[in-house]
């Protein structure tokens, strides 16, 4: 890996995104959106929107880079530019963690304003520290181009790509306990459930908005996501062959 | 003996693809510091061959070296420069952010970048994304993509098609400059006219090459008034001889 083509890589990509005004728009204003209708939803019952504000707070990230990543990859299979790179200097994992670098960025943007829309103006109430919401938004959102990155290499269309938001994410929303607290979960499903990523997602977030003190606690989360994020940048790597048939 | 001299050398190169052999047993030598035609019918196995010299094909046998280096080996990347058939740049970059990002890539400065965008004559468009340019356009940024970091060999998959007879000519007048200057080229195409432009003329039919000649041998030894009838009259041949 070499730090000058990973941070070029980072680059071309924010620009890319940059470019698209309604891609930018639509990451920033939608989950502030979502948020709100939350949070009118449940007007009557705080503690509800309380509980499940901060969980959100998680999973819009990872989300919206799984489908991001997932598509702009593909186009750089399908369109040529990636048989390119790989004739260049240029590592794979330079085009990976580029991504990731990137994908962080666009994180950091969307996890402070959303953040910042459901403190100040929907009133969700933060035990811990808000700007421990972020770093966890980051983390998740780097979860979500790895995995993206890696569910890109089984897709061979844009149409394909997309179904995968729904094959990957769908099950890990309905078991990292949003729905159902995870130890109320039947047996299998909650050990299913501790081996998924977002399922830590989601509790490094409850732990920030519930605990004074949540270091102890999300910190084992992120290091359990950090695990993932790494895994699914190696095995993505291993898709990313310089020959072809 | 190896021939280092040579730009391109394929040993006995098979390869094939979706479980047909699409190249049989190739051996060429190309020089340097020409400008190396490959020709031949669409579907012949221009493109893979041209996938094999810049190493990202996986080959069944035989070998392809480069500047005597196994073809994609790291030493190479910085010395060759790949233009793919449909161009692949990034449609919502703009044409110098395009060529900027493969330029750094490679270690171009920003007077490559200009200059390379200037040899295709989209100045005037720098500033445009690409996605907004007309197909000849696009396939020019892909080129100056390619031309940006001044590589030693140029390979390019059909550079020309789609191109007006004007930039056509302006492009492989281009072509001979870097000839001159010291630069290898490997350039496909299916458009036989094409031929005479070129300093050595292969010809790739079936998977197979049927000539590694000069233009004017080319002319010379089919009594042909051009290259597309001496193409013909080298494939009737070489049937009537199997």
């Amino acid at each position: 890996m070499n730090p000058r083509l990973t941070l070029l890589t980072a680059g071309r990509v924010l620009r890319q995104i940059r470019g698209d005004h309604r891609t930018v728009a639509l990451m920033l204003v939608v989950p502030c959106v979502l948020i709100g209708l939350l949070a009118w939803v449940f007007t009557d019952r705080p503690m509800i929107f309380d509980t499940i504000g901060p969980a959100l707070l998680g999973v819009f990230p990872f989300v919206v880079m799984f489908i991001v990543t997932s598509i702009a990859t593909l186009r750089e299979r399908t369109g040529g530019t990636l048989e390119r790179l790989l004739t260049t200097p240029l590592g794979k994992a330079d085009f990976m963690v580029g991504y990731a670098l990137a994908f962080a960025v666009v994180a950091v943007l969307q996890g402070v304003i959303a953040s910042a829309f459901a403190i100040y103006v929907c009133g969700l109430d933060v035990a811990g520290p808000g700007w421990m919401l972020i770093v966890v938004a980051v983390l998740d959102a780097v979860l979500g181009t790895a995995l993206g990155l890696l569910a890109s290499a089984f897709a061979h269309s844009e149409f394909q790509a997309v179904q995968f938001m729904p094959a990957f994410v769908l099950p890990q929303f309905l078991l990292c306990g949003l729905i159902l607290p995870r130890e109320s979960l039947p047996g299998v499903l909650s050990a299913i459930s501790d081996f998924l990523p977002l399922s830590y997602a989601v509790d490094a977030m409850s732990a920030v908005a519930t605990k004074t003190d949540p270091f102890g606690d999300v910190g084992t989360d992120l290091l359990i996501i950090a695990a993932w994020i790494v895994v699914s940048l190696a095995l993505g790597s291993l898709t990313l062959r310089r020959r072809s048939a | 003996m190896m021939n280092t001299d040579a730009a391109i050398v394929a040993t006995s190169l098979t390869v094939a693809r979706g479980g047909r052999e699409v190249l049989h047993g190739i051996d060429v030598t190309i020089p340097r510091a020409s400008v190396v035609g490959l020709l031949g019918p669409s579907g012949g196995g221009k493109s893979t061959f041209i996938r094999a010299v810049v190493g990202v094909q996986i080959v069944a046998s035989g070998e392809v070296r480069v500047f005597g280096e196994p073809a994609g080996s790291p030493a190479l990347r910085r010395r060759v420069g790949y233009v793919t058939q449909s161009p692949s740049v990034y449609g919502d970059l703009s044409v110098r952010d395009n060529v900027a990002y493969f330029g750094a890539i490679v270690g171009a400065s920003h007077a490559d970048v200009d200059r390379a965008i200037e040899t295709v004559g989209l100045t005037d468009h720098a500033g445009q994304a690409v996605a907004n340019l007309s197909g000849g356009q696009r396939s020019r940024v892909s080129l100056a993509a390619a031309l940006v970091g001044s590589p030693d060999l140029l390979v390019l998959d059909e550079p020309t098609v789609g191109l007006d007879p004007v930039l056509r000519r302006d492009l492989w007048d281009l072509f001979h400059r870097l000839a001159a200057a010291g630069t290898s080229l490997l350039i496909s195409s299916h458009v036989m006219d094409e031929a005479t432009r070129c300093d050595r003329l292969l010809l790739l039919r079936d998977g197979r090459i049927i000539a590694d000649t000069t233009p004017a041998d080319l002319l010379a030894r089919t009594g042909a008034p051009d290259a597309e009838t001496a193409f013909l009259a080298l494939i009737e041949s070489a049937e009537a001889t199997r």
